[in-house]
């Protein structure tokens, strides 16, 4: 561990040292490393979100925000609006009412749960939410709220196929997600190809660990604790986050990942309380707030591309921050103890629900109630910046800064506490996505600790690129990834469904004759 | 088969020594008594872990419990063996007070024997130790001894 340690501190060390020589030079650092970046990652991102061929409403739509939608609605269909039909067995199976006692010990449904979403709770729910209503008005909280609850019956998707065809190796360790389930479930059905999508969406994963997982995280970090301290270069932040993941994933020490993932959830529940005390003084705001995203979710109150752009921006950010149908979720539910592959999947739909209908609402509403984005008083549209592109804001901030501003209207502390909040929400996000890039890279090259630390080793010079990026590049990359999962998991999804579909029917079935009962009284 | 049962809660240390003695004692002076002895591995099922400790769970639980039942379980359920007792020793995971009232209720034990430890940290002198709650949530009698 030590050795690891210091020789790995020590690089990180000589790569920065000259820079620091002179601050001209460094400056010059965070500006190579950014135009690097955007000229490399250009023409992935120019595909991924490249429009459809005609426009709806005057605005062009990007095909991938269709195909999340589109895939969200089939599987909500398919399985008869399972999210609302499973929403209160999914809370008894939480609670552990259905858990075996002699099974006490192992992974419970409540820890794959809170594991998941210490995944996806985090800056997707602060910045990302900031971008989308920035750009798309309150409006795009609709959509947002829209795609969410059409994205639990995705994820309940994913997550059964997660646990049914997860390995469990002779040791007693578990590995899951969709490449496991696209190479047995597609030989299970007959069907060609399941391996080739397997390596595909093994190497997208890998690209979204480093991005949305990693690069996005540390980039958000930055603005946050520069908005507080001041400004100073992003490298700076990156190497120090760099050294912290390092120490907990290849140092292998543990403390710091305990203390995170304590810390996280109460942060979570601060957040929503700071957001809910706001909404408490401003009560009376709230009926106007849920006017303005109900209106400008259909007329989209004057901002950039009208309601589209508000659907685009409220699908776009709700898929980034809940990440149903990335396949992300499935790696992670994978290793709950059950008999019933039906039951994680169950338990699991809940993630979209907390993650974006319940927080990310909540800071839309922060952000709308606060008056942070300016309204042209004489119409109620709102106006735009300079470039047109987005809301204008009080200060001119955007993404994180724009949150901060907002709930620091009803708390000047706030920034303090969110900035806190936004460091160990990124670092625990960091966490969970070397592991999902670590069992995609395993899945690729094969299990091995030379091989882990390799993929360890590229994670953290990639926390360097990210904080040292400007936020367009990183956030365009991190979508680009994360969305080209979606690609490849929906695909895979279409065809394993029947098989989740009889699962459901069975389990549900026994579920009502008795069969399986609670083993509480 | 015996009649009676007595559940005994071990804690790996001197405290759960005393209590199986004490337990001991009674159960042959009642004679026709099995002893249950116990002991718990702390857990909550809803504690929060990162995804690479959810992964190793099933491996590290099996670890603990084939550890528990070497180290502390084995000894003293030979121990007791020995004194001509009949004796059922069980390894679980999960809130101490909660498993060995779970066990007495299941079996109508006569009684539940605990050691007493001193508290430890801020929650329990808060909430009180696991003698504590057993002696207030129990539903038969608990003896614990000093």
């Amino acid at each position: 561990m030590n050795k690891f340690l210091t020789t790995g501190l020590g690089a990180a060390a000589a790569s920065v040292l000259p820079a620091i020589a002179s601050a001209q030079e460094a400056a010059g650092l965070d500006q190579r490393i950014n135009d690097i970046f955007a000229g490399s990652t250009g023409w992935f991102v120019n595909l991924i979100f490249a429009p459809l061929p005609f426009e709806v409403a005057g605005s062009s739509f990007p095909w991938i925000v269709l195909w999340l939608v589109v895939g969200a609605t089939i599987f909500t269909f398919y399985f008869g609006f399972i999210q609302f039909k499973a929403f209160g067995h999914a809370i008894s199976l939480v609670k552990g009412d259905y858990s075996d006692p002699d099974d006490a010990g192992e992974v419970s449904h409540f820890q794959a749960l809170t594991t998941a979403l210490s995944g996806t709770v985090g800056l997707g729910n602060i910045a990302g939410v900031a971008v989308a209503v920035g750009i798309g008005g309150p409006g795009a909280t609709f959509w947002m709220i829209l795609a969410g609850l059409l994205g639990m019956a995705s994820k309940f998707t994913e997550c059964t196929l997660g646990v049914k065809y997860r390995n469990e190796y002779p040791d007693g360790t578990v590995s899951g997600g969709p490449m496991y389930y696209m190479t047995k479930g597609f030989k299970e059905r007959g069907l060609p190809l399941g391996g080739f999508l397997a390596i595909v969406f093994s190497i997208f994963t890998i690209g979204g660990a480093l991005g949305g997982g990693n690069m996005f995280q540390a980039n958000q970090a930055h603005a946050q604790i520069s908005g507080i301290v001041g400004d100073f270069p992003g490298w700076i932040t990156g190497v120090v986050f760099a050294v912290v993941v390092f120490a907990v994933i290849v140092g292998g020490i543990k403390s710091i990942a305990q203390v995170t993932e304590k810390v996280v959830p109460f942060m979570g529940i601060l957040y929503v309380a700071a957001a809910l005390v706001i909404l408490i003084v401003e009560y009376d705001k709230i009926g106007w707030a849920f006017g303005q995203i109900w209106e400008g979710a259909f007329t989209g109150l004057g901002v950039a591309g009208g309601f589209v752009g508000a659907l685009i921006q409220g699908f776009k950010r709700a898929a980034f921050s809940n990440e149903a149908g990335v396949g992300s979720a499935a790696i992670a539910h994978s290793a709950v103890r059950t008999k019933e592959p039906v039951t994680e999947g169950v338990v699991s739909l809940l993630e979209p629900f907390i993650d974006t209908v319940v927080i990310c609402t909540m800071t839309a509403l922060v952000i709308t109630i606060s008056g942070v984005l300016v309204m042209d008083p004489a119409t109620g549209n709102f106006m735009l910046n300079e470039a047109g592109t987005s809301i204008k804001t009080i200060d001119g901030s955007s993404g994180v800064q724009l949150t901060s501003a907002a709930f620091a209207t009803g708390f000047s502390w706030f920034p303090y506490v969110l900035a806190v909040a936004v460091v160990l929400f990124a670092f625990s996000t960091m966490i969970s996505w070397s592991y999902y890039g670590l069992k995609a890279w395993t899945y690729l090259v094969g299990e091995g600790k030379t091989k882990e630390i390799v993929f360890k080793v590229i994670f953290c010079f990639f926390i360097i690129v990210g904080a040292a990026a400007n936020l367009g590049a990183v956030i365009d990359f991190s979508d680009a990834m994360i969305f080209a999962m979606a690609v490849v998991n929906i695909t895979a999804l279409y065809f394993l469904m029947p098989i989740v579909k009889r699962e459901m029917k069975s389990y549900f079935d026994r579920l009502k004759s008795g069969e399986l009962k609670k083993f509480v009284d | 088969m015996t009649t009676s049962t007595i559940v005994v809660g071990l804690d790996g240390g001197e405290a759960g020594n005393r209590a199986l003695a004490f337990a001991t004692t009674q159960a042959k002076l009642i004679g026709d008594c099995t002893l249950k002895i116990v002991y718990v591995i702390e857990w909550s099922p809803f504690s929060f872990q990162t995804s690479e400790e959810n992964a190793e769970r099933h491996k590290r639980r099996e670890e603990e419990l084939s550890m528990a039942r070497e180290r502390i379980m084995e000894p003293a359920v030979k121990a007791a063996t020995e004194m001509g007792l009949s004796v059922d020793g069980i390894v679980k995971h999960g809130d101490v007070s909660d498993i060995l009232d779970d066990i007495a209720k299941k079996n109508n034990a006569l009684q539940i024997v605990v050691g007493r430890v001193g508290l430890r940290g801020l929650k329990e002198r808060m909430f009180g130790g696991v003698t504590g709650r057993l002696a207030v949530a129990s539903s038969v009698p608990v003896t614990i001894i000093p």
